[in-house]
Formats: structure tokens, C-alpha cells, sequence
């Protein structure tokens, strides 16, 4: 069976980043991007599908700017068969995601869509399941296990209270959360052959998404700052300025 | 306008969650519905009828809704939503998972967590593992907007009277199945609704030395976390995990024990009243962020703090 796996490229773990002066957006000039971390996962997950002999085409999709070929190109690196880039140089908000990326299920057919939970830049943990919307397809979201049987997917899902699992017929939606795997490092031979791999370019006219934007940024700033405060010598210490400091014990 | 929030509950009790995102809406202003999908869940929907400010509780009583099956859920609070301006879950793994499938149904952009309301179609939320908080602005004529609950002070859960209504169930979505779960069962308070949190990190070296916390925690009435590299490391389980994508916790205490203070691990829990910070390592960043910092090594500080408390 097929899978489609998205990767969005976002500022690299690492990075902190700050709020431009002017407070209309966060500075990102100069800062090293990457593939955003649950979306590595997401690509592990599916290679390693691939391994077990349940998987033959893996198919990984971003959107963006040109760039967003180069996280395309690390999905290549991991073990993904084929790109798609979706390019445009135009704000995507999730919405707009999840509706170019159900135009793509529709002329793909994959059996099964596997995307990061949430990407750290946004956070917004919402795409993999606006996408299951749109499509009618059942969504194991922040998945810790994928187990793919006849006609239907088991996903372990990492909850509040501890883990559930649920089972989803084929076609399903598969969001990763940290534990599902630990993403493999590309070899330089990978990396060489991934370059070779066939990348194509469409755009979100072509899929006739829509995808101006429905929410607008007006303004973002530093959260407020929280003091150090004081070092203690020792327990004894500590104990009494919680007892008659701080008044919490 | 009028607002439906989606109460997170057990089929059993109502959870305090939807109380903080019920002071939401009412920052929003206007009637406050409550939606309770859930199976046998009629004495959530008694529990919802008597929270302050609330209008009117809507019950959809199915086996559907047993387990909270997004795919289900979504549909009716899609179905219903079209009769609200706005329409709130608690930011919770159960209102994470359904509310964005209910948005794209209502051909809706969500808010995902927002911690301040500046006005019914503007909001405050944390990006970049809260180390940037963005103002958003809907243009959607339905706002849906997922709440983080230690951002809004909850309602009183007494001194409401509303009317309980039942509503039918949408019908079954048929694509997923409840298969079974592992709840972690434990007789200290809740993480997120504890007064009192103490989390470890990778200086615990094993899961077997929490106990040293577990006996804190008891002292104290407290809850126990963790760190993400603790839980990586597989010394507790995920849901006892504090920081960007794990749980957001407030309390009027929280003491770090062999926590270095990933900004991922802060996103989760620097909005704490008081933070103790127990490290050996001085210039470890959860200093940066403590009320009071402690360098010691925990093998010795803690016992020592258990028997002094």
C-alpha cells in the first residue's frame, strides 16, 4: 500500500527565537530550518513500515516557498520514495493544509496519511485531523503505536490519562507523537541517492485549493518574563521561605 | 452571541477543565451552552446545569459517544455548532483530537489554546513553545477556539439552575472503533489540578527512584511530572509529562528535581505561582525561572526535604 507522509519546514529545535521589534512577526531572518521534528517521526514511521514489507510507495508532501524542497529531500534521505511540493510563497494556515493535502489523497489514494502531531512553530495540532475531516477518514492522532492489519490500522494513542487505542478502517489519518519512534540519521549515500529521486511541483491553484487566509496575526510579543529568584544554602532553608515567604507549604 | 462549549467529562463527573474554559466564553460574553456527548452521561449533564452562568445544557446520551471517538463527536458539535458565534473545548488530549475535525467540518481556521480573550473575534495564544504569544484575529463567521485551562480561572461549579435538553446523536461515522485503554490510576491529585507539583527529570536515572518524589508528593498532597527526557528515557509513563506536548500545569507550587529546563519543559510550566528548582548543575536554565534555587544532589536533598516537610 501507499502512504503520504507531510514534513513541514519550520526553525530548527534550537533555535529560540524573539518577536521582531515591531511586533508584526517573529524574526526568522538568518535562523537555521528544519524538518519539523514530529514530522521526522512521521517519516521513520512510514520507512519503517516500508521495512516490514506492509508499505511499497512512500510519498512526502510539504508546502511552501522553493525551500521547502530541502525537507523534502531529507524525507528522500529517510527512505521516502518520492516529492510532491505544493510551492507558494503565500501564508498556509492549516485549514488551507489540510485542503490541499486532501486534494492530493484524492489523486494519490493513499492508504494511509501519517503527519506530526503539531509543528513547533505554530503548535497548532490541528491539520492531520481538519484533513480526516475533509476526507471522511478516521484520525489516530498523537499515535506512540501503528499497527497496520487487513483493512484497518490499530493506533495506540498517547491521552491525558495514559493511552488508548483505537482501530481505524483504510484509508486512515496517523498523527505522531514523540514516542512512536526514534528517527534514523540519513546516511551520505542516502543523501546522495535522494537528490535522484523524483521531486514534482504543483501548486495550490492547480489543486483549486483556496487558501486564503481566515485568521490574522496582529501582533506578537515576548510572553512576560519571569525573575530568577534566590539560591538557597540549603533544604532547611528551603523549607522555611516556602513556609513564611512564599506561603505555599 | 451565544457560545457552546464542549464539556470534557468520564460519562461520570464533569471535569474541571470545562470550567475554566466555561470563564472563557464568559470573557467572550453572551449565553453559554454546554454540550455533554457522552454515553449514560446524565448526571455530567445535572453536574453542567449547576455551573454558574451557564444557560443550558444540551445532552447527547449515545453508545457513539462512549469513548469520545472524534470522528463521532465532531459531526454533532459540527452539526450543532452552525446555531453559535462561537463554539469552545478545553485544550485537553480529548478536545485537541476532536475540536479541529469539527472546525474543518464547519469549513472553519480554530484557535488552538488560547490563554486571553482581547475580544469576541480576537485572541492570545502561545506559539514557538510559548517563547512568542501571538494575537490572532477569526474572520470565520463561527469562532472555534480550544482553551488552555491555566490561563482562565474556573467558574463556581454550584449556583447555576439551567435547563437540560436532550439532543438526538448524529449518526455513526463508522471508520474507527474503540479498542481499549490504559489508565494510569493513582490516588494523588490530578497533574494539571494539583496545588502542588513535583516533576523529574534525567537526574532521577531510574524510574524506581521516583519513589523519593512519590514519597514528597504524599507529604504534600501533591502531584508527581516529569520532564520529556525522563519519559523518553522510560522511567514513568507519557502522562506524566510536563512541557510543550505533554501536559500545561499551574500550580501554586512546582519543584523541578533534576530538571535542566528545556524551553519545551518551561513552555509547561513557568506560569507556576512559586518554582523550586533542585539540580546539581548551577547553571542549569530551570534556575533562570526559579523562585528558589537549590544546587544539590537530589539523592541527598530530597530525603532530606521529606523529612523536614
Amino acid at each position: 500500500m501507499k502512504v503520504l507522509v507531510a514534513v513541514k519546514r519550520v526553525v530548527d529545535y534550537n533555535v529560540k527565537v524573539r518577536p521582531k521589534a515591531d511586533g508584526t512577526d517573529v524574526d526568522t531572518a538568518n535562523v537555521k530550518m528544519s524538518i519539523n521534528p514530529f514530522c521526522e517521526i512521521a517519516v521513520e514511521e512510514a520507512v519503517r513500515l516500508k521495512e516490514k514489507g506492509v508499505v511499497s510507495e512512500i510519498v512526502a508532501v510539504s508546502m511552501g516557498p522553493k525551500q521547502c524542497q530541502e525537507q523534502i529531500r531529507t524525507a528522500l534521505a529517510l527512505g521516502a520514495d518520492r516529492g510532491i511540493q505544493v510551492e507558494t510563497d503565500a501564508e498556509l494556515q492549516p485549514l488551507a493544509v489540510a485542503k490541499c493535502l486532501k486534494a492530493l489523497v484524492e489523486k494519490e489514494e493513499p492508504q494511509l496519511v501519517i503527519l506530526g502531531k503539531q509543528s513547533i512553530d505554530g503548535d497548532n495540532n490541528q491539520t492531520g485531523q481538519m484533513l480526516a475531516a475533509l476526507t471522511g477518514m478516521g484520525q489516530g492522532t498523537f499515535a506512540s503505536e501503528v499497527n497496520v492489519e487487513e483493512g484497518s490500522v490499530k493506533v495506540t494513542r498517547e491521552v491525558d490519562g495514559g493511552l488508548q487505542t483505537v482501530e481505524l478502517s483504510l484509508p486512515a489519518v496517523v498523527t505522531t507523537d514523540l514516542r512512536l519512534n526514534e528517527p534514523r540519521y540519513a546516511s551520505l549515500p542516502n543523501i546522495m541517492k535522494a537528490k535522484k529521486k523524483p521531486l514534482d511541483t504543483t501548486t495550490p491553484d492547480e489543486l483549486g485549493v483556496d487558501i486564503a487566509p481566515r485568521t490574522k496575526t496582529l501582533k506578537v510579543e515576548p510572553p512576560a518574563e519571569r525573575q530568577a529568584g534566590i539560591k538557597v544554602a540549603d533544604v532547611a532553608e528551603l523549607v522555611e521561605k516556602l513556609k513564611s515567604e512564599a506561603k505555599v507549604i | 452571541m451565544s457560545i457552546l462549549v464542549i464539556a470534557e467529562h468520564d460519562n461520570a463527573e464533569l471535569k474541571g477543565a470545562t470550567l475554566n474554559t466555561i470563564a472563557a466564553a464568559k470573557a467572550i460574553g453572551g449565553d453559554i451552552d454546554v454540550l455533554v456527548a457522552g454515553s449514560g452521561c446524565g448526571a455530567v449533564g445535572e453536574a453542567a446545569a449547576k455551573v454558574a452562568g451557564v444557560s443550558k445544557v444540551l445532552v447527547a446520551d449515545s453508545a457513539i459517544y462512549e469513548h469520545q471517538l472524534a470522528e463521532n463527536v465532531a459531526k454533532l458539535v459540527a452539526d450543532l455548532g452552525k446555531n453559535y458565534s462561537h463554539v469552545l473545548a478545553p485544550a485537553t488530549t480529548t478536545g485537541k483530537n476532536m475540536l479541529p475535525r469539527a472546525a474543518a467540518l464547519l469549513d472553519v481556521q480554530p484557535i488552538s489554546d488560547i490563554i486571553a480573550v482581547e475580544s469576541p473575534d480576537t485572541f492570545k495564544r502561545p506559539i514557538y513553545a510559548g517563547n512568542v504569544i501571538a494575537t490572532v484575529q477569526s474572520s470565520d463567521a463561527i469562532k472555534v477556539a480550544s482553551v488552555r485551562a491555566t490561563a482562565f480561572d474556573p467558574v463556581a461549579a454550584e449556583g447555576g439552575s439551567a435547563a437540560v435538553e436532550s439532543v438526538s446523536a448524529a449518526d455513526d461515522a463508522a471508520v474507527s472503533k474503540f479498542v481499549g485503554e490504559e489508565l494510569a490510576e493513582s490516588d494523588r491529585p490530578e497533574l494539571t489540578a494539583a496545588r502542588v507539583v513535583i516533576s523529574g527529570g534525567r537526574g532521577m536515572q531510574n524510574g524506581e527512584n521516583f519513589e523519593l518524589l512519590y514519597k514528597v508528593a504524599d507529604k504534600l498532597g501533591a502531584a508527581v511530572g516529569a520532564s520529556r527526557a525522563a519519559v523518553d528515557a522510560g522511567f514513568v509513563p507519557n502522562d506524566m509529562q510536563v512541557g510543550q506536548t505533554g501536559k500545561i500545569v499551574a500550580p501554586d507550587l512546582y519543584i523541578a528535581v533534576g530538571i535542566s529546563g528545556a524551553i519545551q519543559h518551561l513552555a509547561g510550566m513557568k506560569d507556576s505561582k512559586v518554582i523550586v528548582a533542585i539540580n546539581k548543575d548551577e547553571e542549569a536554565p530551570i534556575f533562570s525561572v526559579a523562585d528558589y534555587g537549590l544546587v544539590a544532589d537530589l539523592f541527598d536533598a530530597v530525603p532530606e526535604l521529606e523529612t523536614k516537610l
